[in-house]
């Protein structure tokens, strides 16, 4: 009877510091895109895959942007 | 490596809608759908301002973060593009939008609530470049013809700026330093000219 009351009294404590402990917080984590891949602007036909050449053409597209160099 | 963005120059911007009307046509985007529109602050009050606002493709998108599955994706330009396919149009990306870019199909008579459509900086999205099923769902893939989006390249005045940020921000730095301030940046001076300029033109007194 003894035994049991102790194993009791021992299982019953486990039990409730088990609820003292701390659990680590959860953390919103970046999800991680699930989609389909996407092509970059460079694979294709104009570029053949050189990027140097398409941000080359991006940055004298982005020149005419700028109308100080066009005029005054 | 390039990070495009849009900047929008409230001193030149005269609403004329040029841009959103550039994106609609350009993208052929639905009725009731608006991937640009222009605001205007102190409407009627001189000194009013104008400024066009479309995703701002942000380096920390909040669309991003709260989407529940994951259909952002940022291509290594800083493009912020979604897969319409995953999207689920559940509406969390709208509200976590600061400036109201995601869009949702409004036609039907109690309103739908399809996929989120989005200014794509004329990028496309997650199709084959060029394909037809890339320009039905996301509209003209501009940026992989090595051409800048549509509303910028379309706009009279080139208050909108499109390419990427360092390009832009240049080609604004030199606009401020130059133009100076007061009724140099707007106004008679800027419409027609200082009177020496116009001395200098033929026909000029």
């Amino acid at each position: 009877m003894r035994k049991i009351m102790l194993a009791l009294l021992v299982s019953v404590l486990a039990i409730g510091l088990s609820g003292c402990g701390e659990r680590p917080p959860v953390y919103y984590k970046q999800g991680k895109y699930q989609g389909k891949p996407d092509t970059q602007p460079w694979d294709n036909e104009q570029f053949k895959g050189d990027r140097v050449a398409w941000e080359n053409a991006v940055k004298a597209r982005a020149q005419n942007e700028n109308d100080y160099n066009r005029a005054n | 490596m390039a990070r495009m963005k849009f900047l929008c120059d409230a001193e030149r911007c005269i609403a004329c809608n040029g841009c959103v009307t550039a994106c609609k046509n350009e993208n052929e985007v639905p009725w009731g759908v608006n991937r640009r529109r222009v605001v205007t602050i102190d409407q009627g009050i001189i000194g009013e301002k104008s400024i066009s606002v479309a995703c701002m493709h942000c380096s920390d998108a909040p669309c991003m973060a709260v989407c529940p599955v994951d259909c952002f994706y940022k291509t290594e330009e800083g493009i912020v593009l979604h897969d319409k396919d995953l999207c689920i149009g559940c509406g969390y990306c709208f509200y976590a939008c600061p400036f109201g870019a995601p869009q949702f199909p409004q036609d039907g008579a109690f309103g739908l609530r399809g996929k989120m459509d989005k200014c794509t900086y004329c990028a496309g999205g997650p199709e084959q470049n060029f394909s037809e099923t890339e320009f039905k769902k996301y509209g003209r893939n501009r940026i992989a013809e090595g051409k800048l989006p549509a509303c910028a390249e379309m706009c009279s005045t080139k208050a909108l700026l499109a390419g990427d940020a360092d390009v832009i921000s240049d080609i604004y730095r030199t606009r401020v330093t130059k133009r100076g301030k007061g009724s140099e940046i707007w106004g008679w001076g800027t419409a027609y000219g200082k009177p020496e300029k116009a001395a200098a033109q033929p026909g000029g007194k």
